[in-house]
């Protein structure tokens, strides 16, 4: 029996009422973990470390061979990472995808800085870049986010990445290595130091070998200049016209939104939403534990807190909808999308929304 | 149930109560900080049996002579999950797990009571109003009487069969339960509050029924009445044991109700000190706790509802240690005491009488009437 026919008769309607109220993969996972039907999970099959310099967050690639039931990507996609760690506390956190697109069930790779955790929390990422083995289990989602490649790669392209921010970039640049691209792509890249570059070797391989593909990785600590419009015109003279995609610290992509002066040719990757803070004013209502506090334009999540909730969360920035809170009534603004919505009895991610006026979550 | 005068217990200062309540507020601290991998795997080690145990039964259906094996296995499944799993699943005992499988938001279990519906009445109503007469719906679940301080009504001359049609139908008991039925008749509610709760209750009742009156008897071809008859007696044994085990939660005798007024800002030491009368414990083997998803420790439940169950063994030891030196009650017995109590209690409330809480608090009345 094919793997498609066995997904396609576990995902069936008559499977889901057999299986009702836990759902097929509640069982499934008690035979083995990496079989499922709706879930995502994956193993750790390989541990390379990019970067291990004493003083400094260790950055590691870890190869994943998902169920399944993992749709594949797009190079430049995310994924939510939730590993179980610290007394069996299971936390979540995004991660981009640094390997080039994947199919179906393909293995990809993350690459991991671990950085370290806030006071009180654990630190998903220094546990994947120091403490994961083969064997590790992981649950995931599928890969979401459309800083992508289009179906049609133009020509020209430029990738400018700062920090840890390469991985996405690298991920299309290894897939239009893979895709025989035979136009030309510049690659710029700055990184701290020449120690920690991850992917040093990869680069200059490519810088060498890659035909059409010009690497300059730069060094502003040690003399390199830092982006500017007068440095970019002279790497790349219309880079206003070409296709580019920007990913790393907030500013680095302020520094090229700049040069781009709102020409739609840019596509950014933020690691962390816009502080686009709502309208203060109305007041949030807490409606299970029965507080209310005057709404300061923050967002819910964070009101929620501040309030001496402890709702759950996540990824803090509207990816891994762990917040997801039904809101009672009240109209909501989502501040990545800015879409307002007044539809009573909703989900929303409250780690990116926020109140127009008076509202009430189930909380 | 009793004003806590007549169980022999003595009241608190407000001194007593805030010292009781900072002990127990201790415990509380204290297994909070140890939760873990333990705590995890026990629960994770449950939910693998249960699976076990419910795909055997299904699977031994197909061989005829196993029935009462199938229907034994069935059964373990059905109290596991509502019991030891769903409740305190649902009580949100392993939330800080991050686990959606085990959170209380997710769980769903396999009982016709949609499992949103049980949280509000359950988790809310009756364990934050627990024996607070008009207020905790539990006391009788609006169709019987429990205490000597509801009104007489010929209508509670039924009180036994009342008990014994909750017990057989007990699920669907709890399924109409948030339905409020009682207030329905008394004019307190009107159908109109109920219509948002009827699609949540029709669904899951659906999807039970499906699963266990059609289609696993369908699969099993020729097998069907027989695979049919085993399922609803699965239904029926768990409908049985889960009642029994919850009765014996705050009916025995000796535990104390409450009246509104007592309970008015109330604290949280009498908080802690109202849990503990007004429930009661089961002695037990190890078993027979993971059986009644330990509440058998309804006291431990009661004065700590979100922490793991399987904690309730190891405390249990500490806060009667505790109640005996405030000198209260600590209301534990065998299965059998507990529950012959309760059914006395069952019937003694199907007659008038028994007297009334204003007696107590005015005894001159009451001697001056005899006089």
């Amino acid at each position: 029996m094919s793997v498609d026919l066995a997904g396609r008769i576990l995902r069936s309607r008559a499977v889901a009422a057999l299986t009702s109220p836990h759902g097929v993969d509640r069982y499934l996972e008690q035979v083995n973990p990496m079989w499922a039907a709706h879930e995502v999970r994956a193993r750790v099959v390989d541990v390379h470390r990019e970067v291990d310099v004493a003083g400094h967050p260790v950055v590691t690639t870890l190869t994943l061979q998902p169920t399944s039931t993992w749709r594949g990507h797009r190079a430049g996609q995310h994924v939510s990472v939730g590993v179980e760690m610290d007394g069996a506390r299971r936390t979540t956190r995004v991660f981009t995808i640094s390997s080039p697109d994947s199919r179906p069930g393909d293995r990809f790779t993350i690459t991991v800085r671990g950085n370290p955790a806030a006071p009180g929390r654990a630190s998903v990422s220094t546990f994947l870049a120091e403490r994961a083995r083969p064997g590790t289990l992981v649950h995931l989602s599928q890969a979401e986010g459309d800083f992508v490649l289009p179906d049609r790669v133009p020509e020209r392209l430029l990738l400018i990445s700062g920090g840890s921010g390469i991985t996405p970039v690298m991920s299309m640049l290894r897939s239009l290595q893979r895709r025989t691209h035979r136009g030309r792509v510049t690659f710029l890249h700055y990184a701290p130091d020449p120690d920690r570059l991850i992917f040093a070797r990869e680069l200059e391989e490519i810088r060498h070998t890659g035909h059409g593909v010009e690497v300059s990785v730069l060094h502003p600590s040690q003399g390199d200049p830092y982006l500017s419009p007068a440095f970019l015109d002279r790497l790349v003279p219309d880079h206003r016209d070409v296709l580019t995609y920007a990913c790393g610290p907030a500013t680095l992509v302020e520094a090229v939104q700049q040069a781009y002066a709102g020409s739609d040719r840019l596509r950014v990757e933020w690691f962390k939403p816009p502080r686009t803070g709502g309208v203060a004013g109305g007041a949030v209502e807490f409606a299970r534990s029965g507080q209310r506090v005057a709404n300061d334009g923050r967002t819910l999540l964070e009101q929620a807190e501040s309030a001496g909730l402890q709702p759950e969360s996540g990824c803090r920035m509207g990816i891994c909808f762990s917040c997801t809170t039904r809101k009672r009534e009240g109209v909501v603004r989502n501040v990545l999308t800015g879409e307002t919505s007044a539809l009573p009895e909703e989900e929303i991610r409250i780690c990116v929304s926020t109140a127009e006026g008076d509202c009430a979550l189930d909380l | 149930m009793t004003s806590v005068e007549k169980t022999g217990n003595r009241r608190l200062t407000p001194q007593e109560l805030e010292s009781f309540g900072a002990e127990m507020d201790a415990i509380r601290q204290r297994i909070i900080a140890d939760l873990g991998e333990e705590d995890a795997a026990y629960i994770r080690g449950i939910v693998k049996k249960q699976r076990a145990f419910e795909a055997i039964g299904r699977a031994l259906f197909y061989l005829p002579p196993a029935w009462p094996l199938a229907v034994a296995s069935l059964s373990v499944s059905k109290i596991l999950d509502n019991m030891e799993i769903g409740h305190n699943v649902m009580h949100g005992q392993y939330d800080w797990m991050g686990d959606p499988a085990l959170n209380s938001r997710m769980y769903e279990w396999d009982n016709v009571c949609p499992s949103e519906q049980w949280k509000y009445s359950h988790n809310y109503i009756h364990h934050t109003f627990t024996n607070i007469l008009g207020k905790d719906r539990d006391i009788g679940y609006g169709i019987l009487r429990m205490d000597e301080d509801q009104p007489w009504h010929p209508y509670y001359l039924g009180n036994p069969l009342y008990a014994f049609l909750l017990m057989v139908f007990f699920e669907w008991g709890v399924a109409f339960h948030d339905l409020e039925v009682e207030n329905l008749v008394a004019g307190r509610r009107t159908l109109e509050e109920n219509r948002p709760l009827h699609a949540g209750i029709m669904r899951k009742v659906k999807r039970q029924a499906v699963k266990d009156y059609v289609l696993f008897p369908l699969l099993t071809g020729p097998l069907f009445p027989l695979t049919l008859a085993g399922n609803a007696t699965a239904n029926l044994i768990r409908n049985i044991w889960a009642f029994n085990i919850i009765f014996c939660g705050h009916f025995p005798a000796g535990v104390a109700s409450f009246t509104p007024e007592e309970c008015e800002e109330e604290t949280s030491g009498h908080w802690y000190y109202r849990q503990l009368l007004g429930s009661a414990n089961i002695t037990g083997g190890r078993l027979f706790h993971i059986m009644s998803g330990n509440l058998s420790h309804q006291i431990e439940h009661h004065l700590f509802p979100d922490l793991p169950a399987r904690r309730y063994p190891q405390i249990a030891a500490e806060v009667r240690e505790i109640c005996e030196r405030y000198g209260l009650a600590y209301n534990t017995g065998r299965l059998s005491t507990q529950l012959l109590s309760v059914a006395k209690k069952i019937c003694r409330f199907a007659l008038p009488g028994q007297g009334s809480r204003r007696r107590v608090h005015e005894p001159a009345a009451e001697t001056a009437m005899a006089a």
